[in-house]
Parts: structure tokens; C-alpha cells; sequence
């Protein structure tokens, strides 16, 4: 059984149709990466996926429950849902231990003690176990991203969300998070990325998810859909990032 | 006992009320011209060279800003005749709204002015333009442009303000609701239609600035 | 006619004035818990509790004080509710502070970024949590000075309630001048009265201002 399916995903901006019926499925353990041009509507499924966008049609299951997107049950969905942004999106008057204890003490309810040892395992997780104290200000980019990884991850998501995270990063901070999601892949973290890093995307990914004008319109092996792209669109996508 | 409202009987103080509503108009059209003009001028003096001057302008801001207009009114109107300054009740009202809306629009266009690019300055200056020049041509239409939602809103609460000129006398709005409730012994609906009359006003005043702001100081610049 | 030295004109209005000052703290405190409430109705996910919240502060914004304290004193008395001056005065001028509070505090919450919200609520928290552990901690940072600013308006709001008849400095000011026929000096000295308990809330707004933009 699949841990996220996706069917018929509908969604429209105002006049815009940006999802135009998408079905997808992941399995646990899996690693996807959406790809394709912006506008392409990679991220507004992302965020569909834990509720952020309020989708118009289509039916969402994660972990064997549907839920059904006029009564989303938001609360629940969510704590089986992490996500990681491209903009870290810390909270900027808490610190990094702060940050990742926030909500497990005020969602899961769980005790002093428990939440500190939890956050500070999940800030040793991306190797910023001695920054526990310190704000979002006083990091770099690279760390605010690892903090906000670690926030995730304490909730034991049952999959993480990933929304172009390394591309408000200057070039040199990119691989710290990289390697920090690499190491989740590994462990068998299930993943679902939107991003623009094509190598790490095939070398780390299971399934490559193409998307052109609000529809997947190819997907499959790294390799495969890179090496023998069957679609014209995709052919000029590989080619342009490649030509970068 | 259950109380029975009655509107019904206001309708034969129809002239008082659009009486009251022409005056309030009025009072407020006098004191947002003349009080936006001394904005403008004390702005200007805030940012002049001349310390003296600015010292006095922020002095007369300061003061009015921390007293409440009531005060003012009754020191213009009971107060200044110690003096000789004699005036009729309209004249009062109209002189206290503008030292009024002068000192919070001076204050709101300096800080229109503050905001202004230092470039633009440089840029007129080597153009060869005087100070005052600058002023006028570079500086003055951008920040009333930016600070106009700020006095939009400014004028209106002077505007709802003058309510309390009834207490010299003045024969506008609430003049008029106190006339009534004086005639009819019915206070709650002279004063709830007068409120809702207020309203009116004050959404017909922000919609018409706003439809102001932009045919004046939008045209060309494409402000996000 | 009896004779008033400076003194007794003045100790009659320090007097008058702790009403004043009683009537600002009762009506900002009040006005603050009312405010707060509006505030969340005014940004809580649900539609109709932002447009009843939309609708509270647009009316009190868009009429005078003078009219809501008048409503209030003729109003209440047909409610069954028992009026004097001063519990008009201070329910009006509490329901008034709760609106402009609203409307300035609103603008503090959407000054903190939208991610915030999206972050938080990605961690499954839901509207209340996210308002007193994400957004509110951050909004009341900026909203402190305007917050200061505000209470100056509180302050010289309350000379209006010597319409209805509240015993405060303006209205005792009114009585003296009708004693004492010096209009001049006694008018100036309510002036400066309020002026000595606006300006320091003025100042203070000012400083708290400069510290917050240092600050960033």
C-alpha cells in the first residue's frame, strides 16, 4: 500500500488552472524529486500534500486515511506531514533548540524532559548538536535550514516535505543540507522533494516525477528519464538545466 | 417596560440634519485645505536650515498633538476673547481644526518628506535648482503621494472631531441630533441617526481621498 | 463673587485630573482585553468572525466618540442597564480603544511573515497555538510602540466625556472658568495638564520606536 496517493488533484487560481487532475503514489521509504520549469505546478502539489494549498478536486491519502478536502482534518494529517521550506521559515524569537521543541510540547503534549532530549537528538541528526542555544540570526543559511530540518524530523513525520530547500542558499551552503537530506534518504526516510538540483536529484532519488503545464507528464527512474526523456518537454527541460 | 423606537418622528427635522451635514461638510473642506496647507508649510519648515524655526514648528506640533481638541476649542473660542481675539462659533471651529490637522499633517508629511531618496535631491541640485525649488518639483509630490492614506485617515478623525464643536455652538451635526432630542425627548434616535449620518460621511470622505490620491500624485508612477 | 488665587484653581483641576486618569487606565486596560479579542476574531481563519470583527472596528472608526458616548449613555438605560456619567464614559470609551487597538495590533500580525504561519502550521499546530506561541510574540514586539502611541488618543479622548457630564479635568475646567470668568488662564492650564500626561507617553512611544528600528 502506498504511504501518500495522490488522485485527480485538481487546483485553479482564480482563473488559472495551475494542477490539472495529477495522480501520483508513494511508497514508504521512497525518494521522489518533482521537477520542471516554475509555473510547471510542482510546488503548489507539494504543498497540497499537507494542506497548505486547499485543493479543488481530487482525493489525498496519506498512510491508508483519504482526506477528503472539504473537511480536512488538518491537525491530523499534519503530524504525519513535515515540511521543510525554501525559505527556512524559523522562528526568528526562538532559539534553534527553541525552535524544535516549540511544537512538541505544545501539539504532542509531551513533557520537559522528553522534549529537550528530542530536540536535542534531532539537532544532532544534521550535526548542529552545539548550536542548540543559539537564534536563527546568529546562524548561516545553511545551519537555519538544518534547524528547520531537525524541526521537522523531531515530529516524526511519517514523510518530509522538501520545497526547493537549498535555493535561497548561497552556492557554498548548499551541500551541508544536501548531505543532511542524503543521510535521511538513507536511513529510509520517505521524501518528496521539489528541486533544481538535478545530480543530487539522480543520484539520491528513487522516482523522478516530471511536471509541465499543471500534469505529470513523465516519470520514473533517475537515469532512465534523464538518459532517454520520451517527451519532447522533458527533452528541453534536461537540456536547458544541463546547459546551465 | 419595553421602550419603542420611533424614527419616524425625525423626518420634520429633516432640514436641521442636512443643515448639521451641509455645515460639518463645510467645517471640515475649510479645515483640511487650510490645515494641509500649514502641513505642508510646517513641514517644509521641519526640514529647513533655520533651527529656530524648526525648533518653534516642532514646539506648536508637540503641543497640539498632546492636548485634546476640546481643550483647544474652548481656549480659541472662551479663551483668545481675553485677548481681543473675538470670533463667531463657526469661525472658532474652523480656526481649531486647522491649528489641529496642521500639526498632525505637518508631522505626517515630514515624515513623506524623510523618506524621500537622497539621490533625487542630489539630482535636482545638480540640475542647478534652488532649495525651494526642489522642494516643490522634486520632493513634495512623491511624499504627499506616500503619506496620503496617512492623512486621508487624518482628516477623517478630524472630520468625525468636530463633532464636539456643538459645544460652542456650532451648528453642525451633533448640533443638530442635540436640537432634536431637545424637541422630540428622543435622544437614542437623534443621536443613532446622526452617528449613521457620521458614517456616511466618513466612508464617502475616505472614498472620495482615496479616488484624490490617486488622480494626483499616481499618475506615471507605477508605486507598488 | 468668591475669589480664586492660582492655587485653588489649580488643585481643583489636579483634583479633577485623577479622574482623567483614572478613566485612561480603566479604558486602555478594558479596551486592551477587548482589543485583543477583536484582534483574533479580525485574523481568525473564519470568515464571518472577520467580517463581524471588520464591521465592529469600521464603526467605531468611522463615527465620532461624542455620538458612541451619547448612544451609550441614552442606549444602555433602554437595555435595563443603569447609567451614570462615569459608566458610560467608561464602557464607550473601552468599546472605542478596543477598536483602534484591534485595528493597529492587526496590522502587527501581518506584519510577521506569511512563512511563519506556514511553518507552524506544517508542525500541526492549529490557529490559537499558532497566535500565542508563533505570530504574537512577534507582532507584540512592533506593536509596542504604536500601543504607547495609542494611549495618548485614550487620554485626550477622555475630555470628551465632560459632554456627557464626567467629572474630569475639562469638565471641572468648564465649571471653574463659569466661577472664576478667566477663561484664558484656566483653559491654558487644563492644556498644560494634558499636555504633562500626553507628552511623556509621546516620548516614550518615540524612543521605544527608535530602539525597535536599532534594533533590527
Amino acid at each position: 500500500m502506498p504511504l501518500v496517493k495522490l488522485s485527480n488533484i485538481r487546483k485553479s487560481f482564480g482563473p488559472v488552472e495551475v494542477l490539472k487532475g495529477v495522480d501520483m503514489t508513494v511508497d514508504e521509504g521512497q525518494v521522489v524529486a518533482m521537477i520542471g520549469r516554475s509555473g510547471s505546478g510542482k510546488s503548489t502539489l507539494l504543498r497540497s500534500i499537507n494542506g497548505l494549498e486547499r485543493i479543488d478536486d481530487g482525493v489525498i491519502e496519506v498512510d491508508g486515511e483519504c482526506v477528503d478536502p472539504s473537511q480536512i482534518d488538518l491537525r491530523a494529517l499534519r503530524l504525519k506531514v513535515g515540511m521543510v521550506f525554501q525559505q527556512f521559515n524559523l522562528f526568528p524569537h526562538l532559539s534553534a533548540g527553541e525552535n524544535v521543541m516549540l511544537a512538541l510540547k505544545v501539539v504532542k503534549k509531551m513533557g520537559k524532559p522528553e522534549t529537550r532530549a528530542a530536540a536535542e537528538q534531532a539537532l544532532a541528526k544534521v550535526g548542529l548538536g552545539h548550536k542548540f542555544d543559539a537564534y536563527p540570526s546568529q546562524l548561516s543559511g545553511g545551519q537555519q535550514q538544518r534547524v528547520a530540518i531537525a524541526r521537522s524530523l523531531a515530529m516524526a513525520p511519517k514523510v518530509l516535505l522538501c520545497d526547493e530547500i537549498t535555493s535561497a542558499l548561497d552556492p557554498e551552503l548548499v551541500n551541508e543540507v544536501l548531505s543532511v537530506v542524503r543521510k535521511l534518504a538513507e536511513e529510509g526516510m520517505t521524501l518528496i522533494l521539489v528541486t533544481h538540483e538535478m545530480r543530487f536529484a539522480r543520484e539520491v532519488c528513487d522516482q523522478l516525477v516530471f511536471m509541465h503545464g499543471g500534469r505529470i507528464i513523465e516519470q520514473g527512474a533517475p537515469a532512465e528519464l534523464f538518459d532517454r526523456p520520451s517527451t519532447p518537454e522533458l527533452a528541453q527541460f534536461v537540456g536547458m538545466v544541463e546547459a546551465r | 417596560m419595553a421602550y419603542t423606537f420611533d424614527f419616524s418622528s425625525l423626518w420634520d427635522y429633516a432640514p436641521v440634519l442636512v443643515h448639521g451635514v451641509a455645515t460639518t461638510v463645510g467645517l471640515t473642506v475649510a479645515g483640511t485645505v487650510l490645515g494641509v496647507g500649514i502641513g505642508i508649510a510646517g513641514a517644509a519648515a521641519r526640514s529647513s536650515g533655520n533651527r529656530p524655526l524648526r525648533i518653534a514648528v516642532g514646539a506648536y506640533v508637540e503641543l497640539i498633538r498632546n492636548t485634546p481638541f476640546l481643550v483647544q476649542l474652548f481656549f480659541i473660542f472662551f479663551g483668545l476673547p481675553s485677548l481681543g481675539i473675538r470670533m463667531p462659533e463657526w469661525a472658532a471651529a474652523i480656526l481649531a481644526m486647522v491649528i489641529n490637522l496642521g500639526a498632525y499633517s505637518t508631522e505626517i508629511i515630514r515624515a513623506g518628506i524623510d523618506a524621500t531618496p537622497k539621490g533625487q535631491v542630489e539630482a535636482g541640485a545638480s540640475l542647478g535648482m534652488t532649495g525651494p525649488q526642489i522642494f516643490r518639483y522634486i520632493i513634495l509630490g512623491p511624499a504627499m503621494g506616500k503619506i496620503w492614506p496617512a492623512l486621508s485617515s487624518q482628516i477623517v478623525i478630524v472630520m468625525l472631531g468636530s463633532s464636539v464643536c456643538s459645544q460652542i455652538a456650532t451648528e453642525e451635526l451633533s448640533f443638530a441630533a442635540n436640537f432634536i432630542q431637545s424637541r422630540n425627548f428622543r435622544p437614542f434616535e437623534a443621536y443613532f441617526l446622526a452617528t449613521a449620518l457620521y458614517l456616511a460621511l466618513a466612508v464617502g470622505v475616505r472614498w472620495l481621498l482615496a479616488r484624490m490620491g490617486h488622480r494626483m500624485f499616481m499618475k506615471g508612477a507605477a508605486r507598488a | 463673587m468668591l475669589e480664586f488665587s492660582l492655587w485653588d484653581i489649580l488643585s481643583n483641576l489636579l483634583l479633577a485630573a485623577r479622574w482623567t486618569v483614572a478613566l485612561s487606565v480603566i479604558a486602555f486596560v478594558a479596551g486592551g482585553v477587548a482589543g485583543l479579542l477583536v484582534l483574533f476574531a479580525r485574523v481568525a481563519p473564519v470568515p464571518p468572525l472577520q467580517g463581524a470583527a471588520k464591521l465592529y472596528i469600521e464603526l467605531f472608526q468611522g463615527t465620532p466618540l461624542l455620538m458612541q458616548l451619547f448612544i451609550a449613555f441614552f442606549a444602555l438605560p433602554l437595555a435595563g442597564i443603569e447609567t451614570s456619567p462615569w459608566t458610560s464614559a467608561a464602557v464607550a470609551l473601552t468599546l472605542f480603544t478596543s477598536a483602534y487597538l484591534a485595528e493597529i495590533w492587526r496590522g502587527c500580525v501581518e506584519a510577521v511573515p506569511k512563512g511563519q504561519w506556514e511553518a507552524s502550521s506544517s508542525l500541526a499546530m492549529n490557529f490559537g497555538e499558532q497566535m500565542r506561541w508563533v505570530v504574537l510574540p512577534q507582532a507584540l514586539r512592533i506593536a509596542v510602540p504604536p500601543t504607547v502611541g495609542f494611549s495618548v488618543q485614550v487620554v485626550k479622548g477622555t475630555a470628551v466625556t465632560s459632554i456627557i457630564g464626567f467629572a474630569e479635568v475639562t469638565k471641572v475646567g468648564t465649571a471653574i472658568t463659569n466661577a472664576t470668568f478667566q477663561p484664558f488662564l484656566v483653559y491654558g492650564l487644563v492644556g498644560l495638564i494634558y499636555f504633562a500626561l500626553c507628552y511623556p507617553l509621546s516620548l516614550s512611544a518615540k524612543a521605544l520606536e527608535r530602539k525597535l528600528h536599532a534594533a533590527r
